[in-house]
């Protein structure tokens, strides 16, 4: 007999810290989870498309729309004067990005008007009609061009400065200076930008988008506009990923939506092509990074300097705080004694850069992994037994401050990095790869382990902040709703655990509901890894103020104390009486309980100054490490990852299966970045990687063919974060630089491991083949 | 909107959707399969996510008759047109799901492995996982990645869905209801029913659509129409409609042409029907040239392969086509067609220049012929890319080599992505016959590239790469013909 009924169950389903699959996964399967264009249209949806120019830099000098105008089925056209207010949408504030080009092209593709019609297919086609006539001007579309160029900037650089590097420099017994090239990235999310504008009564617009960023959205279209933000609606209930792509650059279809609905009084929707995704939105930065390093003959660092020059676009975008992370991130996990650092965010004619997983953290980290590399191969040393040298010392060891002045506080690298070496058996598989290089003529394989110590917080900090509204209904049914966005990255199912563990009912009576502006106002980003950090906690926090409230009318009514009062599985607990949870919830009702709350929080501890360079922008640091193994044929270059074994700090998990999930595909897609993902821009300043048949992500066959992905199981944040967990979003992504240390280790092989091999970023199988010839001895 | 017709074959397109019949009579040419679906019919758990067939978002099934065989295949919806369908039966991810809401097997193996993160990808890849599901119960690691090449996922890094994929196959019950199986004898009958003896002919003012029934049924049509598109796969024409919006008007559609996929073995070799395609063409190729077989799987991804075709990759001309470079080194020829009569002509000279076939006004290419090969001869097929499946090759060798005594008696090697055209390396067969077969040769005929080849450089190779890649291919079939380890393998044989 089934007495579950009768005995106090010990746990909910769905409580924080279980394993729980992803809230929609069962629809995802099915083909019912609903994305913006799978919507059903408003009676008279009409349809946007961008006109796009094809000068990299260019004055127009005219601009014939009259064939896009009269083609059949053309509603309208809009160019630059159409917007209502503002043709600006310059996250940045610099007024350096405009909704369509107004008289200047400033990249291949950029648009310059938008066609509005019956159907997609008829405002793609005529979008294709227009006489644009050009007076090229000079363009520049890669950084040494544009270093070449005089170097403009888009945005002010940043300097990172501790102790005296140059001085430490000339003094160390060695030094290396070295150039690194790091490619960038496309995002490719699965579902491409789109925007569907609802137009309303007065100034009123809704609008559905696929962003991550709801209420930059919000600002941008009542700023195009010209409305109080209160006349903007914004939801999202699901993104087909983001990935950083759909922090800011969804504000162009939206507002372009947004102007075209409330001028025709009809719904418009924007669903760019691939291809115009591709070509019209920003990517990760690219950067070349001049090193200059100074160390003894242990291996240990004394001094560095190093430029970080970031390819930016046209425009500023976020390219300020990407490439300052950058420089948050060029000492990876290790102390420098000495340092400066200088960032060098350059303008280029090509589309705006923008926000991708890491921020620019990934990139720093690269090149700071290139350094100790580069010591390594210069010493005849293994890089790992580098790397521990000059890892962060704990707390107070006077090898704990950064670069920009905060102390290390939370350092487990060592604990990590050993126990990972250790459990991936690292010291004996690489000498048996040393062995196999020996004979193996062709085919050479190389093993790499590589740490990672990732900052988390926005380092503008007014950002450090997220709102929750939680209702709870009278049959005890609960609505959630908070600020951060769902792209597939398991917030909301991580969000509704804090929920249903607060008020211990099980998780499917926590309905997750679609982010919008019009429940929770001001949101940042869901963006830095910080959704479940901030939204976690405002969630909780609304949770708190109801549970309180049901507190009180717990004791008033049953006339006994706040400790005397708990919520147990599905019930809650008075002195000895158990009630069910809706039955308490009507009984709260029915006494006039509010039970509703909008929760709050913001970050603590966290400063910084930018113009100092110093304070402590980070709230804590997420860790992890990852040993990869490769094997690369040297006639062609051509590669495959061959075992991958990864520990990864998360604190203590809130859900270890999207965790672990995080990890896998924050691994394989830092992968890709490294390894087959390259753009290219041909002599005319035009993307021509700009589609899957050109732009190559890793498929289910490029990834690591053996892959054991761990929590670090002990961890558990030192700081107090919801449940103790931490950011689980981009950390992973800079798991990957080992993939591309082994294959320098296996080129480096053809040479005797005598130098290192400086392998670039992609490295494509060109990339590794032209390192192995670099280095191969004449025959 | 489907229209309720008659029973009159000629005049409409019909083909089984899910569980309903779909007759349609106005039809346009470039229409294609997945706006019907998401547009006309609100199917949308269908995606589009490049609209050119890579990224296998968009990815249904499509059961075809082959005789008696009904078997199921995955599509590209994004890049199938709809008047290639007549005589199918379709399958959607709205299809998988018991009515009741119970998930698919394969369905609930990615639920219960987390084989979805943001789920835009997901339905693609459930079919995909559907399709190999049917047609293998014990599938190895090797099998699931090739059923998986043409699915793009940014989020899970694949493992769940690979784990998901080897889950599903070893769950069976027996009382699993699947639609599919379910129904198969009845959609067997409801497609015979459909077949038309007769060209179908959909005209709406300037559109033409034709869909002949015979092989004779289309040389009329492109005597009648010499400037129609013809489309067997649409791999490479649903792109000049989904990117270039090209014009493909008057098309012919020859999918459904049983003559064009014949497959016939003969002592002399193997002649494959223009309409054959990758997928059906592998076991009868693999078998006869391993090496062949090898570069078919990385060929497209599984959708494209089970689309695309060796007759489409041939008359298309493409330089980087990855058929031609072998197929010349095995003295391929091909057979052209029209209502004239047939002509056979070496498949190298069929490729005039970059973008010229000797193809004529009128005619089509209806069959390719591959002589057997010689058990002592040494033929290989290497195929470059940035990324090593689901890639268009930077440069594709082929070589093939006999030896007397220790001598080069007669070597033929073709390259694409090397010029405008699938070419001969004329130069370095010549420095390679009469010589020893010794490393020391192969060091001297790479010389000889430079001579056959000035390659480009584009975004995916430069030239000098392409160069020293195509010399050191040389190399690798030198050092594999001496039984060295010289490329990588993922899987050995028989590796699960």
């Amino acid at each position: 007999m089934d007495k579950s009924t009768f005995e106090e169950r010990k746990a909910i389903n769905g409580q924080m810290h279980s394993r729980q699959r992803h809230d929609s996964a069962h629809k995802h399967v099915a083909g019912t989870a609903d994305y913006i264009d799978d919507m059903p249209e408003p009676a008279g949806t009409l349809h946007g498309s961008l006109g796009m120019t094809d000068r990299a830099h260019a004055e127009i000098t005219a601009m014939d729309l009259s064939a896009v105008e009269a083609a059949p089925g053309v509603v309208c056209v809009l160019t630059a004067r159409d917007m209502p207010h503002s043709n600006d949408i310059s996250p940045s504030h610099l007024h350096d990005e405009p909704v369509l080009a107004d008289g200047i092209v400033q990249f291949h593709g950029q648009p310059a008007f938008a066609v509005i019609a019956e159907t997609r297919d008829i405002a793609r086609r005529a979008a294709r009609l227009a006489k644009i006539t050009y007076r090229d001007l000079p363009h520049f579309t890669d950084i040494t061009d544009a270093v070449a160029h005089g170097g403009e900037l888009v945005t002010q650089p940043l300097t990172l400065q501790r102790g005296e590097a140059e001085a430490e420099l000339e003094k160390a017994p060695r030094r290396l200076k070295g150039r690194m090239r790091i490619g960038g990235q496309e995002h490719f999310y699965l579902e491409g930008h789109i925007a569907l504008a609802i137009p309303g009564e007065d100034d009123e617009v809704t609008i559905w988008s696929s962003t991550q960023h709801p209420s930059e959205i919000q600002h941008m279209v009542s700023h195009v506009l010209g409305v109080p933000s209160n006349a903007v609606t914004v939801n999202v209930r699901r993104m087909g990923g983001g990935f950083g792509g759909k922090e800011t650059q969804g504000n162009q279809f939206a507002a372009l939506a947004a102007v075209a609905a409330k001028k025709l009084n009809r719904a418009v929707k924007f669903r760019p092509d691939r291809d115009e995704d591709m070509t019209a939105t920003g990517k990760r930065h690219d950067f070349l990074v001049d090193y200059d390093v100074g160390f003894d003959d242990d291996g240990r660092i004394h001094a560095v300097h190093a430029n970080y020059a970031a390819r930016c676009g046209y425009s500023s975008d976020l390219s300020g705080p990407v490439t300052d992370r950058a420089l948050f991130h060029a000492d990876s996990s290790y102390f420098y004694p000495h340092v400066k650092l200088t960032s060098q965010p350059l303008k280029t004619n090509t589309v705006s850069n923008t926000a991708y997983r890491g921020f620019g953290g990934p990139q720093g980290m690269v090149g700071g992994e290139r350094m100790i590399e580069e010591i390594a191969y210069a010493l005849g040393k293994d890089p790992l037994e580098i790397r521990k040298l000059n890892f962060y010392g704990e707390k107070g060891s006077g090898r704990d401050i950064t670069p920009y002045h905060q102390q290390v506080e939370d350092n487990i690298i060592a604990r990590v990095v050993a126990e990972l070496e250790a459990d991936a058996d690292y010291q004996a598989r690489r000498q048996a790869i040393v062995d196999f290089n020996r004979t193996s003529r062709v085919i050479r394989k190389g093993i790499a382990l590589t740490p990672v110590k990732f900052g988390i917080s926005f380092t503008l900090t007014a950002f450090n902040q997220a709102g929750a509204l939680v209702h709870v209904y009278q049959d005890g049914s609960i609505h959630l709703n908070h600020g951060g966005t769902e792209m597939g990255q398991g917030l909301y199912v991580k969000v509704a655990q804090v929920i249903a563990d607060s008020f211990q009912v099980d998780l499917d009576r926590v309905r997750i509901t679609a982010t919008t502006t019009g429940k929770v106002p001001n949101t940042s980003a869901t963006a830095a890894s910080s959704g479940t950090d901030l939204n976690g906690m405002a969630a909780f926090d609304a949770a708190r103020q109801i549970k309180e409230r049901l507190i009180a009318f717990a004791c008033e009514r049953w006339q006994t104390t706040a400790e005397n009062v708990s919520f147990v599985p599905d019930h809650v607990k008075i002195g000895e009486e158990r009630i069910a949870f809706p039955e308490f919830i009507k009984l709260a009702y029915i006494d006039r309980v509010q039970l509703s709350a909008a929760g709050f929080y913001k970050t603590p501890k966290i400063h910084w100054d930018r113009a100092t360079g110093r304070g402590t922008p980070f709230y804590y640091f997420a860790y992890g490490a990852s040993v990869s193994e490769v094997s690369i044929d040297t006639l062609t270059g051509e590669y495959m990852v061959d075992r991958v074994d990864v520990l990864h700090d998360v604190g203590r998990s809130l859900n270890p299966a999207i965790d672990i999930g995080q990890i896998e595909g924050g691994f394989v897609q830092g992968m890709g970045w490294l390894t087959t993902e390259e753009l290219w821009w041909d002599d005319k300043g035009r993307l021509r990687t700009h589609a899957p048949s050109t732009y190559k992500i890793p498929l289910a066959s490029d990834r690591p063919k053996i892959f054991n992905v761990r929590l670090a199981e002990w961890a558990e944040n030192a700081e107090k974060t919801i449940g103790r967990s931490k950011a689980v979003g981009e950390p992973p992504f800079m798991l990957p630089i080992s993939v591309l240390e082994a294959l320098s280790m296996a080129v480096a092989s053809v040479a005797d491991y005598r130098e290192c091999p400086r392998l670039d970023a992609p490295a494509t199988p060109e990339r590794v083949l032209m390192a192995v010839e670099r280095l191969r001895r004449p025959l | 909107m489907p229209q309720a017709r008659e029973n009159k074959n000629n005049d409409s397109i019909r083909f089984i959707l899910n569980d309903s019949e779909v007759t349609l009579t106005d039809v346009a040419p470039s229409a294609t399969l997945l706006d019907y679906l998401r547009l006309e019919r609100r199917l949308t758990g269908t995606k589009e996510g490049c609209a050119e067939g890579d990224c296998g978002a968009c990815t249904v099934l499509v059961g075809r008759l082959s005789g008696q065989m009904l078997t199921y295949e995955s599509i590209n919806a994004c890049i199938r047109f709809v008047g290639s369908l007549h005589g199918t039966h379709v399958v959607t991810v709205e299809h998988l799901a018991a009515r009741d809401g119970t998930l698919h097997p394969v369905q609930q193996a990615m639920v219960d492995f987390h084989g979805s993160q943001c789920g835009f990808c997901t339905p693609g890849f459930v079919m995909s996982l559907y399709g190999l599901w049917l047609s293998n119960d014990n599938p190895s690691r090797a099998d699931i990645e090739k059923a998986l090449q043409g699915n793009l996922c940014r989020c899970t890094g694949y493992e769940p869905i690979v784990k998901a994929a080897e889950a599903a196959a070893s769950a069976r019950p027996s009382a699993i209801f699947d639609p599919i199986v379910a129904a198969r004898d009845e959609t067997i009958a409801r497609l015979k029913a459909m077949k038309s003896e007769e060209t179908i002919t959909i005209r709406d003012g300037e559109h033409c659509l034709i869909v002949p029934a015979d092989a004779a049924g289309l040389a009329t049509a492109l005597a009648q129409h010499q400037g129609a598109t013809v489309v067997a796969g649409s791999t490479d024409v649903g792109l000049w409609v989904t990117k270039q919006m090209r014009p493909i008007n008057p098309v012919i559609f020859i999918n459904g042409i049983a003559e064009l996929q014949q497959i016939a073995r003969s002592e002399a070799g193997i002649t494959i029907g223009a309409g054959v395609s990758y997928t059906a063409a592998f076991a009868a190729l693999s078998s006869a040239y391993p090496a062949l077989g090898r570069l078919i799987d990385r060929i497209g991804g599984e959708q494209v392969r089970n689309m695309g075709t060796i007759g489409g990759n041939i008359a298309n001309g493409s330089p980087i086509g990855d058929s031609p470079p072998p197929l010349i080194v095995l003295g391929a020829t091909v057979t052209l067609r029209s209502t004239e009569g047939t002509r056979t002509l070496p498949l190298e000279d069929f490729f005039i220049a970059y973008g010229k076939q000797d193809r004529k006004a009128g005619e089509f290419v209806e069959s390719i012929f591959v002589p057997r090969l010689p058990a002592e001869d040494h033929f290989a097929a290497y195929k470059i890319s940035k990324r090593r499946d689901e890639d268009i090759s930077a440069l594709l060798g082929a070589f093939r080599i006999a030896l007397e005594d220790g001598k080069v008696r007669s070597a033929r090697i073709a390259f694409g992505g090397m010029a405008g055209t699938p070419k001969r390396a004329a130069s370095v067969e010549a420095a390679l016959i009469g010589k020893p077969w010794t490393e020391e040769t192969v060091r001297v005929a790479q010389g000889a590239f430079e001579t056959d080849y000035q390659p480009l450089s584009d975004w995916r190779a430069t030239s000098t790469y392409r160069m020293l890649a195509a010399k050191n291919l040389l190399l690798r079939f030198f050092l594999e013909s001496e039984g060295e380890a010289a490329e990588l393998v993922r899987y050995a044989a028989g590796e699960r």
